[in-house]
């Protein structure tokens, strides 16, 4: 081929069909289009995906931890109260550690070397290696900047009163959810819920900048108890003595305000330490005053007295023939531990009379002396709020015996609990009304309750209860000096397979001061067995112990000359004292 | 037209450079803000845990066991207990 100029060339004089310059240019257009198209449904249609792609590059969201609020006692003294401390975990496959690395963690773990080899040496990819240590320690793990170790903050439930509280406080799980006493009947106030809020971090990690809604966390709700802590710790510290100089098996207290119905004490006996709770047994952890129900014994019988006032069958000073301290009824004979002649009604209860006691019931239709137990809360749970709150055993009128409705005067064949019993006794210092509990301090102001029985027979019947715990009744030794007292012992029996074996509950249940009083309250001692056994000797002097130290903590005024009860109260007076 | 057009471009470049500051200056107010809620933070729970030391020492039995052992304290005896009442008519008042 020989060369030619540019304007020669034979491909431009080359003549091609038209349509296929048109078919170029249609074609590139075409493809504009469909990008066009595209980048179009990605930026306007469908762009959710891009961009939450995008801000996931900046954009981090945050967990805002709200804490679990605090539980106080009445005068704002801590019972539960929740720290923040981290928990160590790491993804074993990403640890590396030198030796001294290894050692250094150890310690700050307060765990063996090799004990922290082998949490590592499994093939899970995340263990915990400790939870929750303090703050401080935490920290000077992080600046170790171990790869494969990290930290979680959690929170940790403390109860500085310890076993004192435990019953009533309750406890928290390991996800800090409440599993036991105001813990878990609180739980939705106490709660605290997190909240989350958008921020953009820069490299550092630092927040930048919110984005987003930010919702904020809300701490729980701190709850304050009815409960006074010294109170409690009278109570408490009572009941441990009581139980072990009475080589008992258990024991209970509950301390009632008389006026508002708050729950002012609750102590059990076997306790556990809510602060480590490893091995512990059911008797541990049951709250006897609220779980557990028992016969009452005697001290049922004011309530069968105050019937009798109540509907006119009786007055306070009706004869009633208890010789020869033996009344058959039916196949069953009912006697008393020491016989008594003719007494009036007043004087049985002074001396705790069942035979007195069960011919008084023998005069009421069992239906009117069902309506009475009922109406005094026996049959039904408190409704305190606790968990696992029993209502006792009531059965229904219909079906009793003559022998039934006659032990049920004294107190057995009907089974309640110490709480019940407590608030039952609240009807005898209010003028008769029957006060709902409460476990949360209520605020300053009258109460008001359900009538149960008219300030007369209340009157009447408090001083019956008076004469019992002076000379010539049943419990001289719960007397409180300087204050005038009014209580009734009871020591049952205990069933066991259906009959009543050899073993007691010893209880004593009182308000003090008589004039006016301030304070319900109610002990029981399950199986006494050092030797004494009834009511009067064994709960009496715990119950003269805890209400003379609660009546001075609350500064009440006397209502009793201080001598004239002294010689009973100081086993070993002092000269200059009288 | 051309010295409008210059005009125009100056206040675009002031004002970027304001909008400039105006976020660098937000992000310091921020972070300040940040670590101050930080440190409330600490500060809170700080009073938690001081509070729980509070309870820690003052338990009953521990004030029980100091003022009975290390400063020999003892409930009054009863009988030299002096009550003053403040209710009752002038003069009759006072001690039992």
């Amino acid at each position: 081929m020989k060369p030619h100029k540019y304007t020669e060339s034979p491909v431009l004089h080359l003549k091609l069909d038209a349509w296929r310059s048109r078919a170029i240019v249609v074609l590139l257009m075409a493809a504009m289009v469909s990008l066009v198209g595209r980048s179009f449904y990605l930026q306007v249609i469908n762009n959710d995906f891009l961009q939450e792609k995008g801000e996931s590059r900046y954009r981090r969201d945050i967990e805002v931890s709200a804490s679990r609020g605090r539980i106080t006692d009445r005068n704002g003294e801590v019972l539960a109260i929740s720290t923040p401390m981290k928990s160590i975990w790491a993804i074993p496959s990403d640890v590396k550690l030198a030796p001294d690395q290894s050692r250094a963690l150890a310690q700050l773990l307060d765990l063996e070397q090799r004990e922290l080899n082998r949490k590592l040496a499994t093939d899970r990819n995340f263990v915990f290696l400790q939870r929750q240590i303090p703050p401080d320690a935490a920290d000077r793990i992080a600046a170790l900047k171990l790869p494969g170790i990290h930290q979680e903050k959690e929170y940790r439930r403390y109860y500085p009163s310890g076993e004192m509280t435990a019953h009533i406080v309750g406890f928290t799980g390991v996800d800090a959810k409440g599993l036991e006493g105001v813990e878990l009947a609180f739980q939705n106030q106490l709660e605290g819920k997190n909240g989350s809020r958008s921020v953009i971090k820069d490299r550092r990690g630092q927040i930048v900048e919110d984005v987003g809604s930010i919702k904020p966390p809300q701490d729980g709700r701190d709850i304050q108890l009815a409960l006074d802590g010294k109170i409690q710790y009278l109570a408490f510290s009572t009941l441990k003595q009581t139980v072990t100089d009475n080589a008992a098996k258990a024991g209970s207290v509950v301390v009632l305000d008389a006026k508002s119905g708050e729950v002012l004490a609750l102590a059990n006996w076997p306790t556990y330490n809510p602060n480590n709770r490893e091995r512990l047994s059911g008797a541990q952890l049951r709250n006897r005053a609220v779980t557990d129900t028992f016969e009452p014994g005697s001290t049922m019988k004011p309530f069968t007295a105050a019937l009798a006032l109540e509907k006119g069958k009786f007055r306070f000073d009706s004869l009633i023939n208890t010789a020869p301290g033996k009344l058959t009824i039916g196949t069953a004979t009912i006697s008393d531990a020491h016989p008594h002649g003719v007494l009036t009604l007043a004087q049985v209860i002074q001396k705790s009379s069942n035979v007195g006691t069960a011919k008084v019931a023998g005069t009421f239709a069992p239906k009117e002396m069902w309506e009475m137990f009922d109406s005094v809360g026996f049959g039904k749970p408190p409704r305190l709020g606790f968990p696992g709150e029993v209502g006792g055993r009531l059965r229904p009128y219909a079906h009793w015996r003559p022998i039934e409705q006659a032990t049920m005067s004294y107190g057995h064949g009907i089974a309640v609990s110490l709480v019940q019993m407590a608030r039952a006794y609240s009807v005898f210092a209010t003028d008769g009304e029957l006060l709902p509990l409460s476990l949360t301090k209520l605020p300053p102001g009258p109460v008001t309750g359900t009538r149960i029985f008219s300030p007369q027979t209340v009157q009447e019947v408090r001083t019956m209860l008076e004469m019992a715990t002076q000379p010539g009744g049943t419990a001289p030794k719960a007397q409180v000096p300087g204050y005038r007292v009014a209580g009734k012992t009871g020591t049952a029996y205990k069933i066991e397979n259906g009959v009543y074996a050899r073993k007691y509950v010893a209880s004593f249940i009182g308000l003090a001061p008589a004039s006016d009083p301030r304070l319900v309250v109610a002990v029981m001692i399950d199986e006494p067995s050092n030797g004494r056994h009834f009511g009067g000797d064994v709960a009496g002097p715990a119950f003269s112990r805890i209400m003379a130290g609660a009546l001075r903590t609350l500064g009440v005024p006397h209502d009793a000359p201080l001598n004239s009860n002294l010689q009973v109260a100081q086993v070993v007076a002092e000269p200059e004292g009288m | 037209m051309l010295r409008f057009n210059m005009a125009l471009l100056l206040a675009v470049m002031l004002c970027s450079l304001g909008v400039i500051t105006a976020q660098h200056k937000a992000r310091k107010l921020f972070q300040a803000l940040e670590a101050e809620q930080e440190h409330a933070r600490g500060l809170d729970v700080e009073y938690g845990q001081i509070q729980l030391e509070l309870s820690t020492w003052a338990t009953h039995p521990r004030i029980e066991k100091i003022a009975r052992e290390r400063l020999k304290m003892q409930t009054p005896d009863p009988a030299k207990v002096v009550v003053a009442r403040e209710s009752s008519p002038r003069g009759g008042g006072g001690a039992k």
